[in-house]
């Protein structure tokens, strides 16, 4: 009996009880849909991080105050104050201590309440440097950036992230030139930034105020000279590691700290993914463990059925035996069986997968993403469970004498 | 058994001192205690005992079902008594054409489905299978019943989609078990008569029954009792 013959004798066989057949899928449709799901949450939770991570610029190294080095979380500079200080970006700054940081773009972060005309929005201040623009890779869709004099006299210039402009200006025209108004001190509309186009659920990065360093000093009425955090470019890719070790020699220096007790943290932009990533793997890993364990108890409900399957046919298999099955050929059969249903049950387990990543989005707010490799996993473990929990049900129908098996009732 | 012809002289079943041991832990118990018999080309012969006389237990050595625990038993002169279960399934596949009691037709398949089953297992080519099924059907009277399910069709045309099937594959032998066992006097009448043209064109056929109205219509019948050939009746 050849292949094509036992396959074609399988789906007779699927087809001939369809009820029981869906009922031993079922097990491996939700098995299947599971770990396509609980992988694509995963996976899609990984590519936004990324994705945000990437969008902050290349090549980064970002510095901010604390310490996260010690276990126990969170160690401080002198109270609640930041240990960053423009001095120490200008030490940065300088190509001869640090020659392989391209640029240095200091940055104070506070909340504000912008106003232009009878509209009022809350967005954040960023206050920087002419460097921010380039060091964080973001490009204006209209007007200008503010140029080293505006940052060295505090002018009254903002730039606006997109989503703020959205909130603030109603119309087509641009808001290049108008005025906004912050407490009651005015500001002109210089710029408005292109969508740094990473702008996950609660990210800031399109709807934000960039204004020079002593104006958001002014603005916030801080006459302290700290930063929230500095971001320095490295050169290239290749001196990224040789910036982060210059950059934090120089700042253990400045601060006169040994590096166990350093009060400033520098990330990179991999151990920025690196960090989330674990968070994400951790939950993932604990999904993906149940979704095998349903996977598990998904197969032996094959081998159940197949064996109740087995049982009920066995005066047909007595019969097909007595009329020249050999016992191979009884085996391939209930085998090829077992595999089709699990490797159906593997196809509509994705299918009702790809649908729930549409859907799931939506309601929960999160990414998922299938790839093919996860796709092609599992429909091949779905296989592979279906042939596995199969030889059982198969050899015990195999073993079958036909005497016996054709006088059973 | 000097017939005419010398097709009629070839043996085609040959059992010699066949005996059949079953042992259930310390007991045994033997079932056939030395058989021996001959069965030509194109005879009818009928085995014929009571239960309990080892007559099942034949059957099933001479379908190819079993193997004797010791003797010989050459079928078409092939020696099957000592063949693994992949040789025996092969040799019933292209010498035997069974015809049981309970019909065992597969109640999901149409008639013809049920007829092409040994061809499907001989490795013959489906739209071969399928006029040879259709010829076979209606060589048993059954032409227009091709594609009914056993469901749909009387006892006694049940029973001759299995003579069908049975016929198939042009066996060595047809071995009829009991065949008349379920059915009612008129389709007994049916299917014996259907026996007996097939007889009458040149098949080789062994029923085993306990009837012995039924034997009477085989030219030579073995009476079984106790494991032993107890008597040979041949027709007038």
């Amino acid at each position: 009996m050849s292949w094509a013959e036992t396959l074609r004798a399988g789906l007779e066989a699927i087809r001939a009880h369809r009820l029981r057949s869906v009922l031993t899928m079922l097990g491996i449709v939700i098995g299947i849909s599971s770990v396509i799901l609980t992988v694509g949450l995963g996976q899609g939770a990984q590519d936004q991080v990324r994705k945000q991570i990437d969008a902050l610029g290349s090549n980064l190294l970002i510095v901010s105050p604390g310490s996260t080095t010690s276990s126990t979380g969170m160690r401080g500079g002198f109270g609640s104050a930041s240990t960053l200080t423009l001095q120490d970006a200008a030490a940065i700054g300088d190509s001869d201590v640090v020659p392989d940081a391209a640029a240095v773009a200091p940055t104070t972060t506070s909340s504000v309440s912008l106003v232009a005309g009878e509209t009022n929005w809350t967005t954040s201040l960023v206050g920087t440097t002419t460097s921010w623009v380039d060091v964080r890779a973001r490009e204006l869709s209209s007007g200008r950036f503010f140029t080293a004099a505006e940052v060295e006299q505090a002018a009254r210039v903002v730039v606006l992230g997109p989503d703020t402009v959205a909130e603030l200006f109603s119309g087509p025209t641009s808001p290049v030139g108008q005025t906004v108004t912050i407490d009651g001190t005015p500001l002109t509309v210089i710029g408005v930034l292109s969508s740094s186009g990473a702008s996950g659920s609660g990210q800031t990065e399109d709807d934000q105020a960039v204004v020079p360093l002593g104006t958001a000093k002014q603005l916030t009425g801080s006459a302290s000279s700290s930063v929230s955090t500095i971001y320095v470019e490295a050169s290239a890719a290749d001196t990224l590691s040789a910036a982060y070790q210059e950059v934090n020699a120089l700042l253990l220096n400045l601060h006169g700290v040994e590096a166990a007790e350093a009060d400033f943290t520098i990330a990179t932009q991999d151990s920025l993914v690196e960090t989330a990533n674990a968070t994400n793997e951790t939950l993932t890993v604990l999904l993906a463990g149940i979704a095998a364990i349903s996977l598990l108890v998904g197969g032996i409900g094959v081998m159940n059925i197949m064996l109740v399957s087995v049982t009920e046919r066995i005066r047909e298999i007595g019969l097909r035996k007595a009329l020249g099955a050999t016992p191979t050929v009884i085996r391939r059969q209930f085998l090829v069986e077992a595999s089709l249903l699990g490797l159906a049950g593997g196809v509509i387990g994705v299918l009702i997968g790809i649908a729930g990543a549409q859907v799931l989005p939506g309601l929960i707010g999160q990414p998922v993403s299938i790839s093919l490799v996860a796709t092609l996993g599992a429909i091949g473990t779905a296989l592979a469970l279906g042939i596995g929990f199969g030889v059982y049900p198969a050899s015990r129908a195999a073993r079958l004498t036909p005497i016996d098996a054709l006088r059973s009732e | 058994m000097s017939a005419g012809g010398a097709a009629r002289t070839t043996p085609v079943v040959e059992v010699e001192d066949v005996r059949k041991t079953y042992r259930s832990g310390t007991i045994e118990f033997e079932a056939l205690r030395g058989i021996d018999m001959r069965i030509n080309q194109g005879e009818y012969v009928a085995v014929i005992g009571p239960s309990g006389s080892g007559k099942s237990t034949l059957m099933n050595i001479l379908g190819c079902l079993d193997v004797p625990t010791e003797g010989r038993y050459l079928l078409g002169g092939e020696d099957v008594s000592r063949m693994s279960e992949a040789e025996l399934a092969h040799a019933r596949n292209r010498r035997i054409g069974f015809v049981f009691q309970q019909f065992n037709l597969l109640p999901s398949l149409p008639a013809w489905r049920n007829v092409e089953l040994p061809l499907v297992y001989a490795g013959v080519a489906r739209a071969d299978r399928r006029a040879r099924a259709v010829r076979a059907l209606e060589r048993v009277g059954l032409g227009d019943r091709v594609n009914n399910r056993p469901g749909e069709l009387s006892g006694g045309q049940q029973q001759r989609v299995a003579v069908a099937r049975a016929l198939v594959g042009e066996p060595d032998i047809i071995l009829a078990d009991e065949p008349t066992g379920n059915l009612d006097s008129a389709s007994t009448t049916a299917v014996l008569e259907l026996l007996d043209e097939l007889h009458a064109s040149g098949r080789t056929i062994v029923l085993i029954t306990h009837e012995h109205d039924v034997a009477e219509r085989a030219g030579r019948s073995l009476v079984i009792r106790d494991g032993l050939l107890a008597d040979e009746l041949v027709a007038s």
